[in-house]
């Protein structure tokens, strides 16, 4: 049983159809890169998996450990472990981000008409705080309000280290941020990668290849209009990165066709293939 | 209900004989002419001045038509309303007869048992009478006064008639003149010359029965350089089947001197309540209101700040919550009379269940006023699509040289904001809840903190239910 599984899954936003039929087995221990053009449907895929009230799910299921996902409430899912990293976190005014943090925490932790108490939290919180290289006083602000883009992302990786979840969604968390950012983030999140000791899967949704040097992807998948188009090994990224989306546009046609009669694709002596 | 006094006389034979104000007892019946004010006064045995000044306020409030700018008054039956009733008589409630709901409330917020009773109308035992005896002790050191109007024109008669309706005159309007015509209780703060008051006043006895009358007359008077923060009230439900509440709060603040005035009001939803503050604030002084308005049918209030000296500050911060079949009409009203003003006016609203919130509000700036600032925000969060909010804000400058500025946001709780509150693993209602609490922080941090507290449970049981 995959630890998160999503067949065919077809999705709208108002009348429009972003997703059309996407396929994707994820496990813990795993990294997922997601890439592809604006507006092919990976922000989409990344808050539908959440539970983004603003998406209706046309066809298609996800397994979340083998239960139905889109069964599931938006904090259900977080609390069973399941966690997104914003493109564009919201701001709450008059909540500070250290009391919104032990709610989320006490959540997760599964603790119920208690918080968790605050000595415990307070360390906890002290300790990601250092290991992300975030200034404290951050969280003694309101969550995301007048914060510089580059703070908010650093806050939902640092959100993502409280909750310690079981499979994350990085939605383009690497995009705005100058390249000292993109490694602190990078670091974090492999740190999160190696203290979870193969419990912890990740879907890195990215635009550019920059984020890949520095977290390693166990596959790549490439995404174009609503579907998996292409998916493969790291190299995949590189080969993006010289060719361009438009470069695997191209070649999508006679990549599907070699895809066809031999089950895979060569290209510069390495292997990638076309899974759906 | 007679009742035999210790003397073994009946009162009712006796009442205008007998002068122990204590253990007065009073022929109540509903409805209000000259009758009832002479006998409230008599019974109190006021000064003659304070007899003339009811009767004439008495006339203005028969005068005067209701007014018709705001909200609905015309249910208000004022011949159906006891004027004033004894202390024994306002005692009669078993806790039995205390409905449910109220009881609930009272245990979710975790209010004290002795104070359950009192709020609730079924007991008066004062815990904290020991507490406030100390306390007394200590400002009287000072020369402090803090003491229930009628005790204060008993005690301090010359001080209470140089203030008196001063600031709030009996024909300032039809309720304030219905209050001075038949105040009683309320609570008298004399703060003298460079005094600081250092913990606030009432809020370590707030079960104190004098000040939560129906018609209660507050006056509380700054000298030069004084401070002192006065808070009324507690987030408990004030369980009454009185129909009306009309208070009078007075306030003179003196060169340099600093009040702050906190009210946390959760009247059952049954009343109507119709509230009259004003302060004058004199050279530098500051007036800060702090006015959080919960339960009631209606409240129409609008603390005011005059400032009529240079360099007088203002500032007027309120919330208020309308739930199903209640309407809040609150605001304020700045008046900068004297050059180098300033006043800062804040409000929050929330409705939800077909609630009605709002802000109603004056700046209103003389000619000569130089160098004035005002900036008023109201800020109203909708929690549904049945709920109203209405913002009525009126300027009316007459200095150039001033600097205005005026925000008013109507939002609504955002898809968005639910969804990465969820996504975190908070259930839908606390993400609401937190939402809300968010909305208010401006106002319920400058509360003291165990009405912080008690202010975020409240809204937190108000809030029970709202999402699926």
């Amino acid at each position: 049983m995959a630890d998160l599984e999503i067949r065919d899954l077809t999705v709208q936003v108002e009348e429009k159809v972003i997703l059309k039929g996407a396929n994707l087995t994820l496990n813990k221990g795993e990294v997922h890169a997601l890439m592809g053009p604006n507006g092919s449907g990976k922000s989409t895929l990344a808050n539908v998996l959440m539970g983004n009230p603003t998406y209706q799910v046309v066809k298609g299921e996800v397994l979340y450990k083998g239960q139905d996902l889109l069964a599931m409430s938006p904090d259900e899912r977080a609390r069973r472990g399941l966690f997104i990293a914003f493109q564009y976190p919201v701001s709450i005014p008059g909540v500070t981000m250290s009391s919104f943090l032990r709610t989320a925490v006490s959540a997760r932790r599964g603790f119920d008409k208690e918080l968790m108490p605050v000595g415990e939290f307070q360390k906890l919180l002290k300790q990601k705080l250092d290991e992300l290289r975030i200034e404290p006083a951050i969280v003694s602000r309101y969550v995301n309000e007048g914060f510089s883009g580059g703070e908010k992302k650093r806050l939902e990786i640092l959100q993502m280290a409280m909750l310690e979840p079981e499979i994350a969604i990085m939605d383009e968390t690497d995009s705005g941020l100058d390249i000292d950012s993109v490694k602190v983030v990078a670091d974090g999140v492999n740190r999160m990668l190696a203290q979870a000791k193969g419990n912890l899967g990740i879907l890195l949704i990215t635009h550019y290849s920059r984020i890949l040097h520095f977290i390693k992807p166990s596959y790549v998948h490439v995404m174009f209009d609503g579907r998996f188009v292409v998916s493969g090994g790291p190299d995949l990224a590189e080969e993006l990165e010289q060719s361009g989306y438009e470069g695997i546009k191209a070649q999508f046609e006679v990549i599907a066709a070699e895809v066809q009669a031999e089950g895979a694709v060569r290209r510069a002596g390495k292997v990638f293939w076309v899974a759906h | 209900m007679a009742v035999t006094n210790q003397l073994g006389i009946d009162p009712d034979k006796y009442k205008w004989g007998f002068h122990d104000p204590e253990k007065y007892v009073y022929k109540s019946r509903k409805g209000l002419d000259r009758e009832i004010v002479e006998m409230i006064s008599s019974m109190k045995d006021e000064p003659e001045w304070m007899r003339a000044y009811r009767l004439h306020s008495l006339e203005h409030f028969q005068q005067r038509p209701l007014p018709t700018w705001g909200a609905n008054l015309a249910q208000i039956d004022f011949n159906d309303i006891y004027y004033y009733l004894k202390p024994t008589e306002k005692k009669q409630r078993s806790w039995d007869e205390v409905p449910e709901n109220i009881k609930n409330t009272f245990e979710k917020l975790g209010i004290p048992e002795a104070e359950r009773k009192f709020l609730a109308g079924a007991g008066a035992q004062y815990e904290s009478e020991s507490v406030y005896h100390n306390l007394k002790e200590e400002w009287e050191k000072l020369g402090v006064i803090f003491l229930d109007t009628d005790s204060a024109l008993r005690e301090h008669p010359d001080i209470v008639r140089e203030y008196f309706g001063t600031v709030v005159p009996p024909e300032d309007n039809k309720l304030a003149s219905l209050n001075s015509a038949v105040w009683s209780g309320g609570s008298f703060v004399y703060v003298p010359e460079g005094v600081h008051v250092d913990i606030p006043l009432q809020a370590y006895f707030r079960i104190n029965a004098q000040n939560m009358g129906q018609f209660e007359r507050t006056l509380i008077i700054c000298e030069p350089g004084s401070y002192v923060h006065y808070v009324e009230g507690c987030t408990a439900p004030i369980y009454t089947t009185d129909s009306l509440h009309s208070a009078v709060v007075e306030i003179i603040v003196k060169e340099g001197a600093r009040c702050r005035y906190t009210t946390i009001q959760n009247w059952s939803t049954n009343t109507y309540n119709l509230v009259t503050k004003r302060a004058v604030a004199y050279r530098d002084a500051t007036m800060e209101w702090v006015d959080g308005n919960l339960g009631s049918k209606l409240t129409m209030k609008y603390p005011s700040v005059f400032m009529v000296e240079p360099g007088a500050k203002a500032e007027i911060l309120s919330v208020a919550f309308a739930g199903r079949g209640q309407h809040q009409d609150p605001g304020g009203k700045v008046i900068h009379a004297a050059p180098h003003t300033q006043s800062v006016v804040v409000s929050k609203s929330i409705a939800k269940d077909g609630g009605r919130a709002g802000y109603r509000g004056l700046v209103k700036i003389y000619p000569g006023a130089k160098g004035s600032k005002s900036a008023v925000r109201c800020d109203a969060l909708i929690l549904d699509d049945r709920s109203r909010s209405d913002t009525y804000p009126t300027m009316e400058i007459d200095e150039q040289d001033v600097s205005i500025t005026h925000e008013a946001t109507v939002s609504k709780v955002s898809d968005e904001q639910l969804f990465y509150l969820m996504s975190r693993g908070i259930k839908g209602d606390e993400a609401m809840n937190m939402i809300v609490r968010g909305f208010v922080e401006p106002i319920v941090k400058e509360l003291p903190l165990e009405y912080a507290v008690e202010l975020n449970r409240l809204i937190a049981l108000e809030m029970e239910g709202s999402v699926g």
